[in-house]
């Protein structure tokens, strides 16, 4: 997916050539990108889980909905939010001029 | 073997072995028309994957360091997907997950759920980094972010203990299953399992086991893939499964009052027939309280063990670039969710064909001698793994009448089905793959550290490079010798070692490794407080439930990285803050680690 905003002349050993403070915005936007994440990632993980009971009364794909989150829809989730965080952190990393490619 | 040629051309090598290998199963479903028995299948299915798989670690043997430790860093990041897929998923993934569904219910899915969500801790918090590092090893990293040798050999025995747990219930997985298939005790098929093992990666150490891997992750998804949708097909479930045994999640619910489900068994199974049971679970109906907090728990440490399971953290030090790795740890949840998301589908339906009386395959409410005249059930009470007796004489199997062990339901499933016999040969050579392919991963990596770790780093520092590898493949040996006697011992079952291998990783190796890179205070004396503190207590724990302690909270002896991890978290920030910060050059290599781009902080030092 990064395919098209590979650009082979912006990497290599840019790096050590960032400022200190083009470096600390970098990292601070990958830390607000990891918390988002993760925060999706708990709510998948622990709070619809833990609410299954709750969750089964409803229903979806003809599964109770608890149900179907546990064996599929939260994996699903799993899955897409890799992908998304990957595409993000490549546009982040990118605009610092620190994409590794 | 030419290398650069050989991975421009990866998509057709493999796509000619995947064609190659369907060909195979056609000419096997052909010799069993032909009345070919059903034992010379299962033996030729075994024999020609493990002759495949030994081929390829010969092609791979190497003399070079890089090669032999991280596969020369320039494994594309699809590849690394697969590989790291067969390298997660192990015999008991295979063979006991739809099992465990099966008899577990609500309680067992947390197993599910973490094993998945576990990556996206990987792919937030430890994967890029580590690349990032250039580490051939877990403790590389503690040792060189840390400093000192102390951490380092921490970090190392913290690796063995957890590795060698999880090894031997592989090497049990691939000895039972070599041993069915070629009608040889299970003391031989242990060995026999672990000589298949050492051919695929002692030559070429990680560029052999990369390249095994993902042709065993070919043979274990077309082995778990394909019966589950035949069999959906032919006992009209739909053409593709998984999006709707919905209505035969209903259908089990609305069956279980009727068919007795809760009723203890008035008798039970003789002692040859090792762990055997009757259904007793619902297949779903979480109560909330207690069944939440359960959930949630092992959910929690099968995830933070993910994140710290070295053998699966080293298969991301393999991509050519920090951003390939990032996207190779997207590629490895895809291919492990493709068999996360069937496992449960195949222990619904295997439930209701048994279960429902309006099927033909149903069993319980059947007549007691028309069941004991089945073929299957034949087949699997004559190896001691099904039981069926009439406790209360009245002529019908009851659901408490029917007892079987757990990691028969994906094995037995063809059979249940009626599907010809050469599917079940196939499962079983994915079954094989996928206890070979982890088990590969797990001696590397235990060999891996001590080679590097402990010999190279903290013994002989000026050890040349034949040495090296030299002691790298003895230890190979010795590692694999020591985990068949144990596991010909059968001292553990399958899943129990498993679980508890993630939760040793993430007692001790969760904060120390997530720390390094996202807490730039964190010292020296920290990380070994964390590590050694948060593994003894674990341990400790696991100690106490394992000799018959009540568990505190219902945390039982699967989940003790609940205890584990937060005492390492606590014991790692006291002790840092009250010892001084780690020096500026230090944390100048946090800094450099968190930006993807540059020279691995490593470089040529190795």
């Amino acid at each position: 997916m990064s395919e098209a905003t590979r650009d082979p002349g912006a990497g290599g050993t840019s790096a050590p050539g960032i400022g200190k403070e083009a470096k600390e915005r970098h990292w601070a936007k990958t830390r607000n990108l990891t918390i988002g994440v993760l925060v999706v990632w708990a709510i998948f993980a622990f709070i619809l889980p833990w609410n299954a009971k709750a969750l089964n009364e409803f229903s979806f794909l003809s599964f109770p909905l608890g149900y179907y989150l546990i064996v599929q829809g939260s994996l699903l989730v799993f899955v897409v939010l890799i992908f998304f965080q990957n595409w993000r952190q490549d546009a982040i990393d990118d605009e610092a001029g620190v994409g590794d490619e | 073997m030419i290398k650069g040629s050989f991975i421009e051309n990866l998509g057709r090598v493999y796509a000619m072995y995947t064609g190659g290998f369907l060909v195979f199963i056609v000419l096997m479903a052909i010799l069993e028309q032909m009345g070919v028995g059903a034992d010379t299948i299962g033996i030729l299915f075994v024999a020609f994957t493990v002759a495949i798989y030994a081929l390829i670690g010969w092609l791979s043997r190497t003399m070079q360091v890089e090669a032999y430790y991280v596969a020369g860093r320039e494994v594309p990041a699809v590849y690394n997907g697969m590989a790291t897929a067969a390298d997660w998923m192990s015999g008991a993934s295979f063979v006991a997950l739809a099992g465990g569904i099966y008899f577990g219910g609500y309680g067992y899915l947390g197993f599910i759920v973490g094993w998945t969500g576990g990556y996206v801790l990987v792919n937030s918090l430890m994967a890029p980094y580590l690349r990032k590092f250039g580490c051939y090893t877990v403790p590389d990293f503690i040792g060189t972010r840390y400093g000192g040798n102390v951490a380092r050999f921490c970090a190392v025995v913290i690796l063995v203990v957890t590795s060698f747990t999880y090894v031997t219930a592989q090497i049990n997985a691939s000895g039972t299953i070599a041993a069915r298939a070629l009608h040889i005790p299970f003391e031989f098929g242990v060995w026999i399992g672990l000589v298949g093992i050492l051919l695929c990666s002692m030559l070429g150490g990680m560029r052999a086991v990369t390249w095994t891997q993902v042709a065993q992750y070919i043979v274990l998804i077309i082995a778990y893939l394909v019966p589950v949708i035949w069999m959906s097909n032919k006992q009209d479930f739909g053409m593709v499964p998984h999006f709707s045994y919905g209505d035969a999640v209903a259908r089990i619910q609305e069956l279980e009052p009727l068919v007795g489900l809760g009723t203890a068994a008035t008798e039970s199974a003789p002692a040859d027939f090792r762990g055997v049971r009757i259904l007793s679970t619902p297949h779903n109906d979480p109560q909330g309280g207690m069944d939440s907090w359960k959930f949630v728990t092992l959910a929690l440490c099968m995830m933070a063990g993910t994140a710290s399971l070295p053998h699966i953290l080293m298969r991301y030090f393999t991509t050519p670039s920090v951003r390939d790795a990032r996207r190779s740890v997207a590629y490895s949840l895809f291919f492990i969710f493709l068999l996360y998301f069937t496992a449960p589908a195949l222990a619904t339906l295997t439930k209701l064909q048994l279960l429902d009386p309006t099927l033909p395959t149903a069993v319980i409410g059947q007549s007691f001698e028309a069941v004991k005249s089945l073929a299957w059930v034949q087949n699997w009470e004559s190896v001691r793994m099904l039981f069926l007796t009439d406790s209360n004489g009245d002529g019908i199997v009851q659901l408490n009448e029917f007892f079987m062990r757990p990691d028969i339901v994906v094995l037995a499933t063809p059979e249940i089905a009626g599907l010809p016999y050469v599917i079940s040969g196939l499962v079983a050579a994915g079954g094989l793959a996928a206890a070979m392919s982890t088990a590969d991963g797990l001696l590397l990596a235990i060999a891996n550290a001590l080679s590097h770790d402990l010999y190279y780093k903290i013994i002989d520092p000026k050890a040349d490079t034949k040495h090296r590898l030299i002691v790298a493949r003895v230890l190979l040996i010795v590692i694999g010798a020591a985990a068949a006697l144990i596991a010909s011992l059968q001292l553990t079952g399958i899943l129990g070692a498993v679980a508890w291998a993630f939760c040793f990783a993430c007692s001790g190796l969760f904060f120390p490794l997530v720390l390094g890179v996202w807490w730039k205070r964190a010292n020296t004396q920290g990380a070994i407080a964390g590590m050694v503190f948060g593994f003894a207590a674990g341990s400790a724990y696991l100690y106490y439930v394992y000799n018959g302690g009540t568990p505190w909270m219902g945390i039982d002896h699967l989940r003790f990285g609940i205890i584990g991890m937060p005492v390492s978290l606590v014991a790692m920030v006291v002790v840092s803050l009250m010892t001084p910060a780690p020096s500026q050059e230090v944390q100048d290599m946090v800094d450099e680690v968190r930006i993807p781009s540059g020279e691995t902080i490593l470089g040529a030092k190795h």
